[in-house]
């Protein structure tokens, strides 16, 4: 058709589109320096310091820790030993609060999917339900039942758990609209229950990725209850507090901490992708 | 027995089945032809509750089974199994458990949840493998099966239901004619060895006329035949598909006497 068309010049229409397209390309670049720009002198305005005054003092701190334990090394050993079992608590608050998070996120993100909700006109509900646990900061959970119930943590593991309820249920919800509804109805049609549909239904053909997206928010979680510790959660983000308030010449018990960290962060995240990629391979492979 | 009074069902402006009413007055293998749309789905759905009916009434035993709601609706379901199209297996599950399945409703939730049915029980599950020939199947997950064994075990599932009535809807359209024959036998045998009543959904004339000693005819929702196979005559089913004088019985069958490439390309061009 387009041969017996000579006016119709290609080229030119091409040049034109692209040149329309290096505009708006041009103007949304523009925009976002503005905005970058703006932001920036808005809160270096309202910073106390101010930004520049503080850049040069930034790596004061890892100086210091690094000056502190490089002529101690020999004691990080034992400040590994020592501060292992509060290592252990914060992994075992992150991995309770992972459990009973996923729980709970698993009841809301069925309660919440649409052709699999047991209340259908509940879903807006159940939806901004898990919008606002995941909108509160754990930390903000975490203070309000310190003060309730005391430092300790139970109040962390709540806090957490929490959070994670909402922040997996949303990613749940996605994964549910995937699943194929004719088991479900195969189920329906005998009689099940609701609950028995969603769990031989739906949780056989959902349960890898759900498994999955646990395992990430098991190492948020992880980091999560290390901070949860500086506000009296127990666990060792107490001890980093602690190792960090007794000041210069002591910090190499906080560079023991923050390696011990490192290494947690490292080994989990290590362990939750090879599990992830062995059950892709297997999902692919059947 | 089974009392089908002014049955309507509407999508919006679309109605699907419209004030169809029939009589059963005992077990008999029931086979319902037409057209794909002409609402023999919807009706099959609505017995078996998946679909909630506009009006009417669909009486069984003296009781409207189209107000039972909550517990009463799921014993009905489970006095009134439903074979699918697309099998509805749990394709994840190993074959046993999926027969299982058919004991739903009368298992307490937890004990199913967590897989724990009874010794008696799963023995009945592999007894109905055997008698529909794939007990060596029984371990392996259902979705490693093919199209004719995996609707074998939906009807395994559906006898554990230990049901009165068995729905089936449209239940060899995706199987090749050799297996479709072997699921159609199937359902006859249950027919007659149990005496339970059948109703199927069917889209070719002539598996209608070998199986079922009913035949309701239906196009755009109404019932426009209702009768034995002997009385659906080339002319009847003319009426019931809505095709013209070119219209041909074989381009509705499945029978393995045509080639299977041939009987596809046929059953293709009456779809269209």
């Amino acid at each position: 058709m387009m041969h017996s068309d000579p006016p119709f010049d290609t080229r030119a229409h091409y040049m034109a589109l692209m040149a329309r397209k290096r505009l708006y390309g041009g103007i949304v670049l523009a925009i976002f320096v503005a905005l970058m720009v703006s932001g920036f002198i808005l809160t270096n305005d309202r910073n106390a310091g101010g930004f520049w005054d503080g850049l040069p003092q930034i790596f004061d701190f890892p100086a210091a820790v690094l000056a502190d334990t490089i002529p101690k090394l020999d004691r990080l050993p034992g400040h590994f030993l020592r501060y292992f079992p509060s290592l252990m608590e914060t992994v075992n608050i992150a991995a309770v609060s992972t459990l009973i998070g996923a729980g709970l996120a698993m009841l809301l993100s069925l309660l919440s999917t649409r052709g699999l909700a047991r209340w259908p006109r509940l879903i807006p509900l159940f939806r901004r339900i898990m919008d606002i646990m995941r909108a509160i900061p754990e930390i903000v959970v975490a203070l309000v039942l310190i003060f309730v119930l005391g430092g300790g943590p139970v109040p962390a593991m709540i806090a957490i758990a929490f959070h994670t309820a909402g922040a997996l249920g949303k990613l749940f919800s996605e994964v549910n609209e995937n699943a194929d509804l004719k088991p479900v109805e195969g189920l329906q049609s005998v009689g099940g229950t609701w609950f028995q549909r969603m769990w031989l239904g739906v949780v056989p053909q959902v349960s890898p990725n759900y498994f999955s997206y646990a395992l990430l928010r098991f190492e948020i979680n992880i980091r999560a209850s290390a901070i949860l510790g500086f506000v009296g959660a127990g666990g060792i983000g107490y001890d980093l507090r602690n190792a960090m308030a007794w000041g210069q010449g002591r910090f190499d018990e906080a560079a023991a901490i923050f390696i011990l960290l490192f290494l947690t962060i490292v080994v989990f995240d290590q362990l939750s992708s090879h599990v992830r990629n062995a059950m892709i391979a297997k999902k692919g492979g059947h | 027995m089974l009392v089908v009074d002014q049955l309507t069902k509407r999508f919006g402006a679309n109605t699907a089945v419209d004030n169809a009413s029939f009589t059963v007055d005992r077990p008999k293998m029931i086979g319902i032809i037409g057209r794909s749309g002409a609402g023999k789905s919807t009706f099959l759905r609505m017995m078996n509750r998946l679909t909630d009916a506009t009006e009417g009434e669909i009486r069984f035993e003296g009781r409207n089974v189209l107000a039972l709601k909550g517990a009463e609706k799921r014993a009905w379901q489970s006095d009134c199994a439903m074979i699918f199209q697309q099998f509805n297996l749990v394709p994840r599950m190993d074959v046993v458990s999926n027969v299982l399945h058919g004991t739903l409703a009368k298992r307490p939730a937890l004990s199913t949840v967590f897989n724990l049915y009874p010794r008696e029980d799963i023995h009945r599950a592999i007894d109905i493998l055997e008698r529909l020939g794939i007990a060596d199947h029984a371990a392996k997950r259902a979705e490693a099966l093919s199209g004719g064994q995996q609707q074998r075990v939906a009807i395994a599932r559906a006898l554990m239901q230990d049901p009165k009535v068995i729905l089936a809807d449209e239940p060899i359209a995706s199987l090749d004619p050799m297996n479709a024959q072997i699921v159609m036998e199937a359902l006859r045998r249950i027919h007659d060895e149990d005496g339970r009543m059948v109703i199927a959904n069917l889209h070719t004339l002539d598996t209608a006329r070998r199986y079922c000693d009913r035949v309701i005819g239906m196009r755009d929702g109404r019932i426009v035949f209702d009768g034995t196979p002997e009385q659906l005559t080339t002319g009847v089913a003319r009426d019931i598909y809505g095709a013209g004088a070119d219209f041909s019985e074989d381009a509705t069958s499945t029978e393995i006497r045509d080639p299977v490439a041939e009987t596809e390309i046929r059953q293709a061009e009456v779809a269209i």
